[in-house]
């Protein structure tokens, strides 16, 4: 059953991806695919007798765009059909799992074949099953079964779907050999193809030079924090001889106190190595300092960032971290780094989300927070609390971007909220979801997200860590501003005068094939709370966790939670209730309030608004220096140096040496017997003097 | 006083370098080129006879003899090639003879 | 003895001061000349030397074939004297650089030579007494040096081969007489006997 879990999608993914190439190859034929970018504007006619007579795609000919309409890929409905029936039964068999593993205890490793066996290294591949992966399993299949559903209707435009479908179901198998591997090696495997997946999805879009660029940048960044996590991947290597978990986590209480020369200064070992693998949540999850690509991943479709900056990707590192929570148990100092870095995001993310004009930017900045969030839960402890609130989250951020694709589609890709309102009428479904998905995300009382979030806060509050303090104080400002943003995009774009009246009349409300999914999104946002709170963050965390988590014995934070003072307690709830009673007044009664303010703090509105100044900061410290040493290096380095003294140089001297030399063949007879003769009384005179 | 042998090497020494520099001095002849080399290999004719001579040794002038067949046939080829040369062009200055110019 | 060296000086003197002139005479007649002239004064050095045979062979080989070669070539040719001494200067430091350097080595050789202990040993064919000098050269020449002697007729040979063929214009426009076409001519390709009828001649057949 597991091997069917993760392989089905790659089964989907090849499937569509044939499919695809099959299309394109109809499309172009003898002409490569490059070819087909510039002939949108004259395309419709020659392309009309191909693909529109096979079985595919509906061309929609009632819309009439500024740009020619390019008709459907071949097959493309074969291809949706095919990876999103794949995916729905990989999620309803995940849930069979998450009983089987979760409550009945039927914990496994499945092996499915030796990978390499090098010297002393030997990596396995095999599917580890606990509860951890259980969860996660259930996270990643049921958001992506239900992205798939949803792509087929918001998608339904594009020419180019059973690409998109195959990347889709290729990220959902990555993720899932990330959540199902045994060994360090195999995570890494699946943490470096959803890279891959988020660069080819964020760019699925490739015409638009701002979809490129954004994939790149994530792409990057990402790749920042995977080189702290290789660097993370030696160490352990280098200090217990292995990397599967088994043998790792076996070791793990023999390596305190060890040291390793870090550029010559002796650091704990433990520490340094959890640090190191923490830069690569850090990248992946898009923490304080590489969070940089995360609002322009926006580039790429709203199904795309539903499911990879959402739900299931960003949450890789928390389910990293977690995983390897007997490693972190054992360096203090990495987790109240950890709980630094967490605290730090969610304040930071929260202060920029205030003042956003892009519906996506705000639901990911929004992201940015609440993962911020679960690190912070992870740091001080509290791992089964992190993935508590990872599991809602998934719920709520899905649904909450899924419902922006469907204002967005309703309102014919229009993002930019200032020119939305008084959408509640014409699309009253996608409201009502909207609404459920933000009283989640706020944290109103008895839904899912009140249950996770105020147990992180009340995990702050007792942690032990030094920054357990600082994170407590972020984490209730940060339920303040997010209570603030989440009620401000609601009553921007579905209250009030609409701005737009053009698009406003047409707005109407999304398909069926959309609605399903964000129906039941909803359904968990509300219901994924309660039942599962005594298992993820009450007293069953040890009954259902059991060995997938480990908790120090000086870790007490689960117990200790129970026992926060009331006010602390309710403290969540009022921030929530501040929140929405500001934006009310800001957005709903006093709506000239919020321009006075930024007209007012002008410096301090276009802080927020460029987002700290981070992508400028980056670019000065990072981007144009390396730009400069690229340049210098292939400049000067490879075209004055290693070209001029190395080949054109050789080269050079070659032909100077021989126009020189050319210049003894002077055709003249007597300028030969000269030759001859000076030749001659050279050779005597060095026979005479020199050879004795 | 003895002329001895190595009276007859100067002379030799001095014809020889009489040849060479008129081969030096000359671009505008061709045939006083050809004089100059057969001046060299005078030099060299005399050069053999005095060792053989002095050494007793009979060998110097056999190949003296057949230094004197090989001048024999290089001038009469050397004139022949200026000959066929002259009809072509018209001229036998050195000067102009560039036609192998690389 | 006095009487040697003053013959000595006297050929010597003479064949180097031709040897000059032959460079720098203006007219080519006059080179070819004083080159003859320095012939036969070599020889008579060669005559003093003991060497009479080469003194011989020299003045009929050397200017009786050679020279008169080189004068015929000399007249034949059209060559207009007035240019052609210019640009001597040109090359003169060059030369005498390499004039000089030749000069001066050569001399250093011949004032502090000494023969190597070992080459009266090494001698050859070693000059018999009391027969002449031709007579020592055939005993050796058709004996120990035949190849030698067989290669240089080759030589000669092919020089002269290649002096006719280089030099050799077909000249199409004169008639030449073919022997071998004259002799063997057939009587029907020359004759032909008509009857003629008496009183009638010819005709137009002819």
């Amino acid at each position: 059953m597991y091997q069917a879990i993760v392989f089905l999608p790659l089964l989907g993914a090849i499937l569509a991806g044939m499919i695809a190439l099959a299309g394109a190859r109809a499309r172009f034929p003898g002409k490569g695919p490059a070819a087909g970018g510039e002939d949108h504007a004259t395309d419709h006619g020659p392309h009309h007798g191909g693909p529109g007579v096979h079985g595919g795609g509906v061309i929609h000919s009632s819309h009439h765009e500024a740009e020619e309409h390019e008709p459907a890929a071949v097959g493309s409905r074969t291809a949706e059909l095919i990876t999103t029936t794949l995916l729905l039964i990989c999620m309803i068999l995940s849930w069979i799992a998450f009983v089987d593993v979760g409550f009945a205890h039927h914990d496994m490793r499945v092996p499915v074949f030796t990978w390499m066996a090098a010297g002393d290294l030997r990596v396995e591949w095999s599917l580890r099953i606990d509860t951890l992966t259980a969860v996660m399993l259930v996270v990643v299949n049921t958001v992506s079964a239900f992205v798939h559903l949803y792509s087929i209707g918001y998608m339904h435009e594009d020419p180019y779907r059973p690409r998109f479908f195959s990347y889709l179901s290729f990220f959902t198998f990555a993720m899932l050999m990330l959540v199902t591997a045994d060994n360090l090696v195999q995570l890494f495997f699946g943490w470096e193809g959803v890279g891959l997946a988020s660069y080819l999805l964020i760019g699925f879009w490739y015409h638009k030079p701002e979809a490129n660029a954004a994939a790149i940048k994530a792409f990057i960044v990402n790749r920042v924090g995977d080189f702290g996590f290789a660097l993370g991947i030696f160490a352990v290597f280098m200090l217990t001889g292995a990397i599967d978990f088994e043998t790792i986590f076996a070791q793990a209480p023999s390596l305190t106190g060890k040291t390793i020369n870090f550029f010559g200064w002796q650091a704990d070992a433990l520490t340094l190595t959890c640090l190191f693998l923490f830069m690569g949540a850090m990248g992946k999850s898009a923490q304080f300092l590489l969070h940089t690509w995360l609002p322009d991943a926006m580039e790429g479709p709203t199904p795309v960032s539903a499911l990879i900056h959402a739900a299931t990707m960003v949450t890789a590192g928390v389910f990293m971290v977690a995983r390897l929570s007997p490693l972190f148990e054992l360096a203090p100092n990495a987790q109240a780094f950890v709980t630094l870095i967490g605290a730090t995001t969610a304040i930071f993310a929260a202060t920029i989300g205030l003042v956003q004009n892009d519906i996506k930017r705000i639901v990911a900045y929004s992201t940015c927070s609440q993962l911020g969030y679960m690190f912070v839960a992870m740091g001080v402890g509290a791992y089964s609390v992190g993935m508590f609130h990872l599991f809602t989250h998934a719920f709520f951020k899905a649904l909450l971007f899924l419902g922006s694709g469907s204002v967005i589609h309703a309102m014919h890709h229009e993002q930019d909220i200032r020119h939305m309102g008084g959408l509640k009428d014409r699309i009253p479904y996608t409201y009502i979801v909207m609404i459920v998905g933000t009283l989640a995300l706020t944290g109103f009382p008895l839904t899912a997200g009140y249950f996770s979030k105020d147990a992180i806060i009340e995990a702050a509050y007792v942690g032990k860590n030094p920054l357990a303090l600082y994170a407590f104080i972020c984490t209730v400002a940060a339920a303040l501003l997010t209570s603030f943003y989440s009620w401000r995009l609601i009553f921007k774009t579905f209250h009030g005068e609409p701005h737009d009246r053009q698009h406003w009349k047409d707005a109407h409300e999304s398909p069926m094939v959309m609605l399903i999914p964000l129906g039941f999104l909803a359904f968990g946002s509300v219901f994924a709370g309660l039942p599962f709170k005594e298992i993820f963050a009450g007293h069953g965390v040890e009954g259902f966790f059991r060995e997938s988590l480990t908790f120090a014995k000086s870790n007490t934070v689960l117990e200790d939670m129970h026992h926060v003072p009331l006010q602390i307690g309710i403290l969540p709830t009022v921030m929530m209730a501040l929140g929405f009673v500001i934006a009310w007044q800001f957005y709903i009664r006093r709506p000239d309030i919020p321009v006075e303010l930024a007209r007012q703090h002008d410096w301090l509105y276009r802080f927020l608004l460029n987002k700290w100044y981070f992508d400028e900061l980056y670019d000065l410290i990072f981007v144009r220096p390396t730009k400069w040493i690229g340049r210098e290096l292939w400049k000067k380095g490879d075209g004055w140096l290693i070209d001029g003294f190395g080949p054109d140089g050789v080269s050079a001297r070659v032909l100077d040496v021989t126009r020189n030399v050319v210049r003894l063949q002077t055709g003249y007879l007597y300028h030969y017997a000269f030759a001859m003769l000076i030749g001659a009384a050279a050779f005597i005179t060095w026979f005479m003097f020199a050879v004795r | 006083m003895t002329i001895g042998l190595g009276h007859y090497l100067s002379v030799a020494a001095i014809l020889f370098t009489l040849g060479i520099f008129g081969i030096f001095l000359n671009r505008k002849n061709v045939i006083i080129i050809l004089m100059s080399i057969e001046l060299i290999l005078l030099a060299v004719n005399i050069n053999l006879v005095a060792f053989s001579t002095h050494l007793g040794d009979i060998t110097g002038q056999i190949y003296a003899l057949l230094v004197l067949t090989v001048a024999a046939a290089e001038a009469a080829i050397g004139l022949a090639i200026l000959v066929v040369y002259y009809r072509n062009r018209g001229s036998i200055a050195v000067e102009d003879i560039n036609l192998m110019k690389g | 003895m006095i009487v040697a060296a003053l013959f000595f000086y006297l050929f010597a003197g003479i064949c180097v001061a031709s040897a000059v002139m032959v460079i720098a005479a203006r007219n080519p007649v006059h080179s070819v000349l004083y080159l003859i002239l320095a012939f036969v004064n070599a020889a008579g050095l060669f005559v003093m030397m003991g060497a009479e045979f080469l003194a011989m062979i020299l003045i009929v080989v050397y200017v009786g074939a050679v020279a008169v070669l080189f004068l015929f070539v000399v007249m034949m040719l059209d060559v207009d004297f007035a240019e052609l001494k210019q640009g001597v200067l040109q090359y003169l430091p060059i030369g005498m650089l390499i004039g000089g350097i030749f000069l001066a080595e050569l001399l250093l050789v011949v004032g502090a030579w000494a023969i190597g202990p070992g080459i009266p040993q090494a001698i050859t064919a070693p000059i018999p007494a009391n027969i002449s000098n031709t007579e020592a050269i055939g005993l050796v020449l058709y004996t120990r040096y035949v190849y030698f002697f067989q290669a240089s007729g080759m030589i000669l040979l092919v020089a002269m081969v290649g002096a006719i063929v280089l030099t050799l214009q077909h000249r199409i426009r004169v008639r030449r007489q073919d022997i071998g076409e004259q002799v063997a001519r057939k009587p029907s390709a020359s004759i032909e006997v008509v009857k003629v009828r008496s009183g009638q001649g010819l005709g137009s057949n002819i």
